[in-house]
């Protein structure tokens, strides 16, 4: 909230409400792919190739629509290819035994190549009007990309908090064994969280292609990393499965708020993304002093 | 040893099998300027891997090598072309690769953080800063005399493949008969184990990061010369394959198992997968979904083989 007030007394435009919203816009993405990203951290895992597989999705979106296939279908093929990378990664981690950061480098790779290879690196445009004119209605008032994040959130929030997934989510990353033995399947549901990763990066490329009016085959790249800084500084923490969905929200908002009150003070992305380095070490160096304290 | 042999060998005999392949698909296989070529590119993939090779051995990672060849580069170029002076240049890239080495050491050491998460962090500043330093512009022309060290040729063989055969020896000796090499294999093996045996784990820890830093130096350096100029975007196309390079040059992601020759031979496969692109006429931008690929599929080899041993023994 300190930075709120800082960027209000620097700038006045940034806190008037149009700019307000737009944070929320620009953040919407961001927070489909910090949610899933806190589970897998949770279970002491990492997923790098979200980003790349938002990427991925966008140009499958983008491609279809271009071809004059209706909205929800085109919907269905990316989430669909979006949640197979998902599933890849949870096998080569849980099945395999692949570390995660490695498994999932490799899969950026893979959607990445495909993204720019089968593009020739270039944009998907001529997309139709069905997508720009959902992605610009609103929902009771609300801009449709924060409708969607928004539901997103309380979903997830009511899935790891009230249903028995969202206990066996904070064992697999605490105690693993205890799990197995009470006759749970952890590898199913382990799995089940990598894929929860690739169906939400999906999600993803439906606000960002939405937003955009294109499909761009490395617009995402690096995303990844926002997402993983929002779960740090939301202190969720890469040790004994501990984690919080609403520390995440408010990491979500902390980056969306950095990136935006930089922008109005007019310091470019590039030194953003360095700044975002800086926070998630400070955020690691935090939480290990505090685990050593 | 026998293993160790046996593993090696195999690799050799797949870089051999997919050399034969490529000399039946292609006719501009072997002519000796392809063949040069593919041993320029392995060379450099192999000066940015062999310092990853020490960090992976320790069972860590190195993450932000690309990254760090990019500033480091830029910075070379940046000082190349103010001072003139080909030795400045060259000292600020070794200086700037060394530097964030000992960075990234520190973030594991002395801070304690995972390394894979701290040198991904490290990662996103160094891009950031070369991006944000470069604001878009190339620099380009370098002098003759500097450009030799990436495209030169001495007795008819590339300037990068000396470097790389006097890093491969030096490195080779010292990480197979010195005390400190040997305690890097034991850090990796069991970090606990070689700490209670007086091993000095942080030093040598902070040595290999270093390590990793400095080779970046180099390698930025030598990728300078040979692509005669500099923008922030350079380094982006050279983490993977260098983890790739080490991961199919056999050395385990759970340290203390694997080599700089293995390394090498993993580089050298790597070259000649992607030449094989290049005369197959596909296009560069399929290259991040073949490394990928190789990424994965030595994890797999590395974590079988890890098994098979475990059930021996």
């Amino acid at each position: 909230m300190a930075e709120l007030v800082l960027f209000a007394i620097v700038d006045a435009s940034f806190a008037s409400i149009p700019n307000l919203l737009n944070i929320g816009i620009q953040s919407a993405t961001l927070m489909l792919l910090a949610l899933p990203m806190t589970l897998i951290i949770m279970s002491e895992g990492l997923d790098l190739s979200m980003g790349a597989v938002l990427g991925l999705s966008g140009i499958v979106l983008a491609t279809l629509l271009a071809r004059g296939s209706t909205l929800p279908l085109a919907l269905i093929a990316a989430l669909a290819v979006g949640t197979m990378f998902g599933v890849a990664n949870g096998v080569l981690v849980v099945k395999l035994g692949i570390p995660p950061f490695i498994a999932t480098l490799g899969t950026l790779g893979i959607a990445q190549g495909l993204a720019v290879g089968a593009t020739g690196g270039r944009s998907v445009v001529g997309i139709g009007d069905a997508l720009p004119a959902l992605y610009a209605g609103r929902w009771i008032g609300v801009p449709f990309s924060i409708a969607v994040a928004a539901i997103a959130y309380l979903t997830l929030h009511f899935v790891l908090y009230q249903t028995p997934f969202g206990t066996y989510v904070f064992a697999i990353g605490g105690n693993r064994e205890a799990l197995t033995l009470a006759g749970v399947r952890a590898d199913a549901y382990h799995i089940g969280i990598y894929t929860l990763g690739g169906l939400m990066a999906a999600l993803g490329a439906l606000l960002l292609t939405g937003r955009m009016n294109a499909g761009h085959p490395i617009a995402a790249i690096g995303m990844e990393f926002d997402a993983i800084a929002a779960v740090i500084v939301g202190g969720t923490s890469f040790e004994r499965g501990n984690g919080w969905l609403p520390g995440t929200f408010l990491g979500v908002l902390t980056i969306g708020v950095l990136r935006n009150g930089l922008n109005v003070m007019a310091v470019p992305s590039s030194l953003q993304s360095a700044s975002i380095g800086v926070l998630v070490i400070v955020a690691l160096l935090l939480d290990s002093r505090r685990r050593r304290a | 040893m026998r293993a160790e042999i046996v593993a090696l060998g195999s690799r050799v005999a797949s870089v051999l099998l997919l050399a034969t392949a490529l000399a039946l698909l292609s006719d501009a296989f072997l002519t000796s300027n392809n063949l040069l070529n593919i041993l320029r590119q392995a060379s450099l993939t192999f000066l940015i891997a062999s310092g990853v090779t020490l960090v992976i051995l320790t069972a860590g990672l190195d993450l932000s090598i690309g990254a760090n060849v990019a500033l480091s580069a830029c910075m070379a170029a940046v000082v190349m072309k103010s001072t003139g002076t080909i030795a400045l240049g060259v000292a600020t890239g070794l200086a700037c690769g060394t530097a964030i080495g000992i960075l990234n050491g520190l973030m594991v050491t002395l801070l304690r953080l995972p390394p894979f998460i701290s040198t991904y962090g490290m990662l996103w500043m160094l891009h950031g800063t070369t991006y944000w330093y470069m604001s878009g512009e190339t620099i380009y022309g370098f002098p003759p005399g500097f450009r030799a060290l990436g495209s030169g040729y001495l007795l008819g063989i590339p300037v990068p493949v000396y470097l790389m055969a006097m890093c491969l020896a030096v490195g080779g000796v010292f990480v197979r008969y010195t005390t400190f090499g040997r305690e890097i294999y034991a850090i990796g093996a069991n970090k606990e184990a070689a700490r209670l045996s007086g091993v000095p784990v942080r030093a040598r820890l902070n040595l290999v990061y270093t390590l990793s830093g400095a080779m970046a130096g180099l390698a930025a350096i030598v990728y300078l010369a040979r692509l005669n100029s500099a923008e922030a975007d350079i380094g982006e196309p050279l983490m993977l394959p260098a983890i790739a390079a080490v991961l199919i040059g056999g050395t385990s992601l759970f340290g203390g198992v694997g080599s700089l020759s293995g390394t090498l031979v993993g580089a050298l496969l790597l070259a000649l997968v992607l030449n094989g692109m290049n005369l197959l006429n596909i296009h560069s931008n399929w290259q991040p979904l073949v490394t990928g690929v190789i990424v994965l599929l030595a994890a797999t080899i590395d974590l079988i083989s890890r098994r098979h041993a475990e059930a021996r023994a």
